[in-house]
Formats: structure tokens, C-alpha cells, sequence
């Protein structure tokens, strides 16, 4: 037994250097990850939304819209991908508020560590629930028969769509943060998310929709993203529309991120 | 008492915390020395986890200011709570991970590498008799066995300043005794302890310095001996073996002691001392005639007694006016 350093023999610091802030939020996200192992059901929503969604969205639609299945699959992969990557950020909100009034979210705010490292890592840890979703998602496409044009371009969908993914995860995290119980995040998340995700080029050509609502689909990010993926996708090629995703996601990380901590730190 | 020359640990000027309308803690002041076991006494709702809650930087004081070790708790948060650790009245451990995840994690945030992390949790889990449920989930922890998870978890680092709150409550008698071997040790080795507790034999135990808190607010403040001789003296006990004799008996006894004696049960008769001395001859004056006697005794007043004549007092006087 060995006598400690007394309290007021120490020489203490009363700022979190970055460093630590960094190491931090990989501990954090790293006890996300040991929290997946323990019960992987946690990933039902990213791996059979994937799986399910593909395969009843092609044969549903796929005659009515394109004629056939084989010639849907253009246009439905690269959506799917982004609806499931941003569905699976719901659950990032809702896991998030669920984790904060845990008991041990106690003990993370007296311990000596980053005041933002219990919001940071889980976020960082759900980019490989993002990868799940995606990777699945081209899976399935390949198994109903749809082929990208280049393997770089898919690789590279593949990646905004994550990137995306978790940028717009901020969003809900902020949901997360500010309101009272998992249920409401729960459901006004979804209320969120549902218009985004069809109101958008995600599922149908947007020719035939009236014109207000091609309004509303014009300034619907994810059709952005839809049609960057899509491009990548199908022709291999990086568009217009494939900066202005990276510009818009940026944006929210810009907007939400400080938003988030902000709110996070009043009730922390 | 172990308490070391230095800065006080613990320096609480009026601190006040509202919640609503019911002022939680109402001004209290608390100066604690580095190196002794301090023990907020009082019971539920008393106010003593938001005393806590205030000191660990857990809780915005609505007034008033404390500082640990001489640092500020609402201007040096961080410095604060490099000095402290705390176990809480609920475990405040992961239920969805093992112990020795939980440890490991909590390590890694404190700065071990992971390696040396899953070290210290492999030693803390078998310093806490855990080692056999160190790869279970909580979900199968009793409730002893989190709150010892839970109060490894906060000797990982062994802090200056450890805030306990209700360590034993809950516990069985063994790992009561336990924790309190584990309280001393950690004194022995440099910390300051601050515990709460229901249990006023508990702080008799274990405590250099006792707060009694009521109504949010510190009504009396001093080392277990102190407060147990200001409510008073001993009292003698003599048992009977026979009810009859309870009526004579108490007649001697104010006899040959000078004091009123009174009988709180059918066969026993107790009352103050105030002259050792005097009690060969009230023993002999019993047997003169013809009294027996089952047991005698002489009770030191008990923390509980002190607590009543504390707590009781005043909220009767406030009654009245």
C-alpha cells in the first residue's frame, strides 16, 4: 500500500487539450462498438431494412416504373442506399437519448474527460452501422442483377452515401439531445425523415410529379445525393450534383455540430 | 483521527439549491480537512446527495460557492474533477456490458492504453471477489456485486478526494464490513472520504467528523464522541426478573441516586447517571431487600439519540412559532 499524491500537491490543468478530446471520443466509440458485440440486434434496422426494402421495392415498383425489374434497378439501388444510410440515423438519436439517461452517463460527467466525448464517439461508432447498410444495400442489388458501371464509382457511392449519412446524423443527434424520451425522438424523427426520404428522387423519375412538389424535391438534399449516387453508380462520373452533396453535408456538420454540443453542454 | 496538516479538502460557504419551490439545501457550510472520513448523516431527503451532486460539479449551486482542494468547483470544473471520484446511490455502470468491459473503458477514459486498461480491470474485478462474472453481462450482476462493480470503478485511479454516497446501503452485514475495511484503507493510503448515510452506527464507525443534515440544512457539526456527549450522560439499566418489584425498585433507585428513575418496560427501570460511584451502593440497597436482578447495564447515548434530540428539537420550536 503505497500513499498517494496529495490533492493539493498537484499541479492540474483546467483545460482539455485536443489530444484528449480525440482519444476520448475513439474510448467512447469504441464502448459503442463493445455495445454492438453485446447485443447485435442492434443492427436489425441496418441489415434487414437493406436486405427487405431492396428486394420488395424493385419487384413493386420496377414494372409499374421502368417497365421491368432489371431496368429499375438503376434507378432504386442508389436510392435504397440513401434511404436506409438515413434511416439507420434515426436510430443514432434515439440511442443517444436512451444512453444519456443511463446511469452510467453519471459517471462519464464526473470523470476528468472531454465534456463531448459521450456524444462525439457514439457518432463515430454508428459510421460502421452507415457501412453495414451500404454495403449490404450493394449486395442485394448485385444479387437481383445490377451492375455499376466501375468499381471506383461504386466505391465511391458508396462512400458519400456514409459520408452523407453521417453528417446528416447530426440532425438527429440534436433530436437526441433536445427532446425528453426515446419514443419522441423516435417519432418525430421518423416524421423528419419519411417526406425526405420519398418526397425526394429517390424512388420515381420526378417528371410526373405536379410542380409544386418538384419544388419541394428540388430543394430536398437527398435528391442531390440520390442523383450523385446514381451518377457514380450507373455512369462511373462525378457530377455537379455530387459537390453539391459534399457542400450541403458539410453545411449541417457547420450548423449542427456547434448546435448540438451546445445544447448538449446546458444539460450536461 | 488521521487528519494531515494542510488545505482543507472540502470548503462549502452557503450553499443553496432550489428545486421548484422546495429549497433542497439551504445554506450550508461544510469545512472538511484533508485525510479524514467525513459523514453526512441525516435521512431521506435530507439533502445530502444534492450536497454531493453540488461538490463533484454534478450540480450548479443556485448560491453560495466550495471549493476542493482550494479549486473552485464552478470556475475549475476540470481540475476538479481530476481530484474526486464518485460512486452514487445508483450503480452508474453500464448494464449492457461486463465488468470487465465496463473497468476497461472507464480506464481507457482515464488514459491507460487498452492493454494496461484490461490490466486493472482484471485486478480491480479480482480485488472485488468479481473475477468469476468478469465476462458477464450486468444483466446477471446481484445488486451487491454492481455496487462493487461500481465502486471499483471509481478506484481505478485512487482519487484525493472519493465521494461515497450511501456505500452500504443495501449490503449484507459481510460485504458491509468489507467496504468499510476498503474505506480505511483508502484513508490509510492518503484519500479523504466523504460518505452519506442512513445508518447512524455506520458513521459512529467509520467517521473523524459527523454533518447532521435536515430540512437541506447543517444542524450540527462535531467527531461521533462530541455529539454523543452534548445530548448527555450515560444511562443505567438494571433488568428485572420480576414485575412486582418494578414499583420498589424505581423507589430506591431515586433514593439512593437522587434522580427520577423511570420504567420503559414491565421489567426494566432506567435513569440517568451522574455518579458512577453510587451505583455499588444502589445495587446493595436492592438486595437488602430481597430484589433480583437479571442484568445491569450502562448505555453510552447512541447517534440515534443524538439524531432525535437534534433534528426533533428545533422542528418542534419552528412549530410553535
Amino acid at each position: 500500500m503505497t500513499a498517494i499524491v496529495p490533492g493539493a500537491e498537484r499541479k492540474l490543468r483546467n483545460r482539455v487539450p485536443l489530444r484528449m478530446t480525440v482519444s476520448n471520443s475513439l474510448t467512447m466509440a469504441y464502448r459503442n462498438i463493445l455495445l454492438i458485440r453485446r447485443t447485435p440486434q442492434q443492427l436489425f434496422d441496418v441489415t434487414l431494412q437493406p436486405i427487405l426494402f431492396t428486394v420488395m421495392f424493385t419487384f413493386l415498383f420496377g414494372g409499374a416504373i421502368a417497365g421491368s425489374v432489371q431496368g429499375y434497378l438503376p434507378i432504386i439501388i442508389p436510392g435504397i442506399l440513401a434511404q436506409t444510410a438515413l434511416t439507420a440515423c434515426i436510430t443514432t438519436g434515439v440511442q443517444l437519448r436512451e444512453d444519456m439517461d443511463k446511469g452510467v452517463f453519471y459517471r462519464f460527467k464526473s470523470m476528468p474527460i472531454a465534456r463531448v466525448a459521450p456524444l462525439t464517439g457514439p457518432l463515430l461508432a454508428d459510421v460502421v452501422r452507415y457501412s453495414v447498410a451500404t454495403a449490404l444495400t450493394f449486395v442485394m442489388g448485385y444479387l437481383l442483377g445490377f451492375r455499376w458501371a466501375s468499381v471506383g464509382g461504386a466505391v465511391l457511392g458508396g462512400i458519400l452515401v456514409v459520408f452523407a449519412a453521417w453528417c446528416i446524423s447530426w440532425i438527429f443527434a440534436l433530436l437526441g439531445v433536445v427532446l425528453k424520451t426515446a419514443q419522441v425522438v423516435q417519432g418525430v424523427s421518423s416524421a423528419i425523415l419519411f417526406p425526405l426520404t420519398f418526397l425526394s428522387g429517390a424512388f420515381v423519375p420526378t417528371g410526373t410529379l405536379p410542380g409544386w412538389l418538384q419544388d419541394f424535391v428540388n430543394v430536398n438534399p437527398l435528391t442531390y445525393i440520390v442523383s450523385s449516387v446514381r451518377q457514380l453508380l450507373n455512369q462511373g462520373t462525378i457530377g455537379t450534383d455530387f459537390w453539391l452533396s459534399i457542400v450541403g453535408s458539410v453545411l449541417v456538420v457547420v450548423i449542427f455540430i456547434p448546435l448540438t454540443l451546445w445544447a448538449y453542454m446546458r444539460k450536461a | 483521527m488521521t487528519a494531515q496538516q494542510g488545505p482543507l479538502a472540502i470548503e462549502a460557504r452557503g450553499l443553496v439549491k432550489t428545486f421548484g419551490t422546495n429549497r433542497a439545501v439551504d445554506g450550508v457550510n461544510l469545512s472538511v480537512p484533508s485525510g479524514c472520513i467525513y459523514a453526512l448523516l441525516g435521512p431521506n431527503g435530507a439533502g445530502k446527495t444534492t450536497i454531493i451532486n453540488m461538490l463533484t460539479t454534478l450540480l450548479k449551486p443556485d448560491s453560495g460557492s466550495a471549493k476542493i482542494f482550494t479549486h473552485d468547483v464552478l470556475r475549475e470544473t476540470q481540475v476538479v474533477r481530476q481530484l474526486i471520484s464518485v460512486t452514487g446511490q445508483s450503480a452508474s455502470v453500464d448494464e449492457r456490458l461486463s465488468g470487465h468491459e465496463n473497468l476497461t473503458v472507464f480506464a481507457m477514459l482515464l488514459g491507460f492504453t487498452r492493454a494496461d486498461a484490461g490490466k486493472r480491470a482484471t485486478e480491480l474485478l479480482e480485488e472485488f471477489g468479481l473475477t468469476d462474472a468478469a465476462n458477464q453481462t450486468l444483466a446477471k450482476y446481484s445488486g451487491g456485486m454492481r455496487r462493487r462493480l461500481d465502486l471499483a470503478s471509481s478506484l481505478i485511479v485512487q482519487a484525493p478526494l472519493i465521494f461515497l454516497d450511501e456505500p452500504t446501503t443495501g449490503l449484507d452485514p459481510r460485504t458491509r464490513l468489507q467496504m468499510w475495511s476498503i474505506i480505511r484503507r483508502l484513508v490509510s493510503t492518503g484519500s479523504t472520504i466523504v460518505l452519506t448515510t442512513q445508518y447512524l452506527d455506520e458513521a459512529d464507525q467509520l467517521a473523524d467528523r459527523v454533518a447532521v443534515i435536515d430540512h437541506g440544512r447543517l444542524v450540527a457539526e462535531d467527531t461521533p464522541r462530541n455529539l454523543k456527549a452534548a445530548i448527555g450522560r450515560v444511562t443505567l439499566r438494571i433488568q428485572l426478573t420480576n414485575e412486582k418489584d418494578v414499583g420498589q425498585a424505581i423507589q430506591i433507585t431515586q433514593e439512593v441516586l437522587g434522580v427520577k428513575a423511570s420504567a420503559p418496560d414491565a421489567l426494566l427501570v432506567t435513569a440517568p447517571m451522574t455518579n458512577p460511584e453510587l451505583v455499588t451502593d444502589l445495587l446493595v440497597a436492592l438486595r437488602g431487600v430481597g430484589i433480583r436482578l437479571a442484568e445491569v447495564n450502562m448505555q453510552a447515548p447512541t447517534l440515534d439519540e443524538v439524531f432525535l434530540a437534534i433534528t426533533g428539537g428545533p422542528k418542534q420550536e419552528a412549530l410553535i412559532q
